[in-house]
């Protein structure tokens, strides 16, 4: 369960959460959406633990551990992950490599023994089956030369096999055609489970038909201002955000 | 890639700052009063055994060298070395030319197994069962031991130090000595000249491949000791070698002075494999000591269809001058220069190399790596250059810098001459930085800032380690992620 209580969060002198407080439960699907600027990216990068951003108050807790006090490796190990906007390219280490070291690392910080290479490779290349990525990109360097939707891709695939307990994935339906947002919304909907939770950032509806949440959320100015079920979305989709901005301000 | 796994955990086992070769070995040495003069010259050319001819060599370059200046065109900056205050000389006391490894002092033997080197050939058919490496192993002034040499001088290769092989082989070192590398060449060169004390020899005869890896290991012991040495390797017609030579040196307060020549000489349709690390000590965090590395490193494509490889990784010296070239005279020859160059600390690097196309249709490849950290200056310095019937000569030149950090340097100075018009010269650089948002990503993968930065470097310098052979590829991505300690986070 995470739970987040009164979070204030500010960078470079910029309020940027005021006072967000949400609760994820196990095996729930959160959906956060809002307006440009309402702090969805920055929730999302301050609960991986990304430097520069400065936490005034409150609280993250992730099963009842502080993730505020851990370095973003040991929150990983700890079971956060996050699917990037904007996933970084890494020249000169070939895929397969990158997830053989990522993997290891986070099992020696749980103090599991390390995955052998036939074990990791028999696993990296089934979840890539299941998302269609072609065996040849896992040689490749990491993300350098991927299209847009391969990238995505990729990030979704490091989710599977990093079997992390919550889930973010931030704006990972932009850029996406319509073929490859089926693809990775089966994806992360093959990992969905009792233990594992979502939270899924997104402007549109449009990715909530295919990855249905159970809650619905919405941030304007820092906070969350109104929560619901899925229906919630599609109200905001029929009248967009306009009232929330005037509300917020 | 498990390489890199054990990359990072080489990392986590070395404490920041430490220096692993940073020993010192407590044994008695036969040194040479301090400074130079013309009686020191002829002191070390007597404990040599120098013929004589080899006497009057260094004594011309001894005068040759008192009417040079020290060059200052580098972008590296020093107090004044004085010349007078270094001694020129020291060997281990108890031996004079061992027979075999059980006259060997057993102090040396314990360094060199410290060094990791297996000098004894059962450790290393022990080890590498794929392939061997014979091994000469160089101690501040004297070459200690050389390994496999009954087996390869079965194959006709002669692989001994430099003072044997003058004393054995006269008529070849004669003939090459100071051919790719002129007496005259310049100021440290012409002091290597006048004083060397030992080396490596190799000669592979022709149509001869050359069995097995050779390889030599310097290091300095001694204090105030320079280290001069001088290492010549001449591969006849058809032939092939693969030759590697690693540095290390205590760690010290002083600066310690290590001026080398390396020559080679490729004839027709011949190559040599060049490889380097080059760890010296590098100085501490604040700049002391380390080891002044000022080396001229030439290879001659003499023959025809002739090739000569350098691949460097350098991570130690405090100043490294330094700059590997080619000429290539025979037509159809091929230069090629790959280097990884790592600095940190206070670490100054000037080092690149010089493609000289005389011959036709010559080729020559640069891959440079360079990446600093700390407050570092790493400045690549190349020549590429096409004599006028160098008809159809091609160069490739790609120079990528890495920058950790926001407190070091990373220059690039290439300097092109064609005087022909049908050459076709490239060049490509890149300087990126590693970003907050790579690591970033690394890390919510769950890897630490170390192993995030180690594995970033390893992919920036793949192109290179490529290049070296297997055993020694692991060595340089360890020694890349030591050197670069305590450089994030």
């Amino acid at each position: 369960m995470l739970e987040i209580r009164n979070l204030h969060v500010q960078i470079e002198d910029k309020k940027i959460l005021n006072g967000l407080t949400l609760t994820v439960n196990d095996g729930e699907v959160a959906a956060i959406m809002g307006p440009n600027g309402s702090g969805k990216s920055t929730l999302s990068y301050v609960i991986a633990g990304k430097e520069d951003y400065e936490v005034l108050d409150g609280e993250v807790l992730l099963d009842g551990r502080n993730l505020l006090e851990m370095d973003p490796n040991e929150r990983a190990a700890a079971g956060v992950f996050l699917a990037f906007q904007y996933p970084l390219e890494i020249p000169g280490v070939a895929t397969m490599s990158f997830l053989k070291a990522a993997l290891n690392s986070q099992r020696k910080a749980r103090g599991e023994d390390e995955l052998s290479t036939p074990e990791l490779m028999k696993r990296v290349r089934g979840a890539a089956e299941r998302l269609q990525i072609p065996q040849d990109m896992l040689k490749r360097a990491l993300n350098v030369g991927f299209s847009g939707g391969e990238k995505k891709r990729m990030e979704i695939l490091q989710m599977a096999l990093l079997e992390p307990k919550f889930c973010i994935l931030d704006e990972t339906d932009s850029g996406l055609d319509i073929d490859a947002l089926k693809i990775v919304s089966d994806g992360v909907n093959a990992l969905r489970g009792d233990k594992r939770s979502f939270l899924v950032i997104t402007h549109y509806q449009r990715l909530l038909n295919y990855i249905v949440p159970d809650t619905v959320h919405v941030m304007a100015n820092g906070r969350v201002v109104k929560s619901g079920g899925k229906e919630l979305a599609l109200e905001l989709e029929a009248n967009g955000y306009a009232d929330y901005r005037t509300q917020a301000a | 890639m498990p390489a890199v796994q054990e990359t990072v955990e080489q990392v986590r086992a070395i404490d920041v700052d430490q220096y692993k070769y940073g020993f010192v070995t407590d044994i008695e040495v036969d040194k040479a009063p301090k400074g130079l003069n013309e009686d020191i010259v002829r002191f070390i050319s007597a404990k040599k055994g120098d013929p004589e001819w080899m006497t009057e060599w260094r004594l011309e370059a001894y005068r040759r060298w008192l009417t040079m200046r020290e060059p200052t065109w580098a972008r590296v900056s020093y107090p004044p070395i004085d010349f007078q205050d270094q001694y020129y000389y020291a060997a281990p006391k108890k031996q004079a030319g061992p027979k075999s490894l059980d006259e060997i002092d057993p102090a040396i033997l314990e360094t060199y197994k410290k060094l990791g080197i297996p000098l004894r050939e059962q450790e290393i058919l022990a080890g590498v069962q794929t392939s061997r490496v014979a091994v000469d192993a160089v101690f501040d002034s004297v070459s200690v031991v050389t390994t496999f040499k009954e087996e390869l001088k079965k194959a006709g290769v002669i692989f001994c130090s430099i003072s044997e092989a003058i004393r054995e082989h006269p008529e070849l070192v004669r003939k090459y000595l100071g051919s790719v590398v002129p007496v005259t060449d310049n100021f440290y060169a012409t002091l290597n000249s006048a004083v060397f004390t030992d080396g490596s020899f190799v000669y592979v005869p022709e149509g001869v491949r050359c069995p097995m890896e050779l390889s030599t290991y310097f290091r300095i012991n001694e204090k105030n000791t320079g280290q001069f040495e001088r290492t010549l390797i001449i591969a006849d017609k058809g032939s092939y070698v693969s030759y590697l030579e690693g540095c290390t040196a205590p760690q010290r307060d002083e600066n310690q002075l290590h001026a080398a020549v390396v020559e080679l000489i490729a004839l027709d349709d011949a190559e040599i494999k060049y490889s380097t690390v080059q760890n010296w000590y590098p100085g501490d965090a604040e700049g002391r000591g380390g080891v002044y590395n000022f080396v001229t490193k030439r290879g001659d494509c003499r023959g025809r269809n002739s090739k000569i490889s350098w691949t460097q990784v350098e991570t130690g010296s405090a100043i490294t001058w330094k700059y590997p070239s080619c000429i290539l005279r025979g037509d159809n020859s091929r230069g090629e220069f790959y280097s990884i160059a790592v600095s940190n600390g206070y670490q100054q690097v000037d080092s690149g190399t010089k493609m000289i196309h005389l011959g036709r249709n010559t080729t020559s490849r640069i891959i440079s790596k360079g990446i600093s950290a700390g407050r570092s200056q790493n400045t690549y310095r190349g020549l590429v250059s096409a004599h006028r019937k160098a008809a159809n000569a091609r160069n490739f030149t790609n120079c990528d810098s890495l920058l950790i950090g926001d407190q070091c340097g990373a220059h690039t100075v290439p300097y092109i001459e064609a005087k022909t018009a049908s050459a076709v010269f490239e060049h490509e650089a890149t300087t990126s930085k590693i970003s907050e948002d790579q690591l970033f990503y690394c890390m919510q993968r769950g890897l630490s800032a170390e192993e995030a930065t180690a594995l970033i470097v390893n992919g920036f310098v793949k192109d290179v380690l490529q290049q070296l052979p297997m055993e020694f590829a692991v060595e340089a991505q360890k020694l890349i992620s030591i050197s670069l300690e305590g450089s994030v986070g």
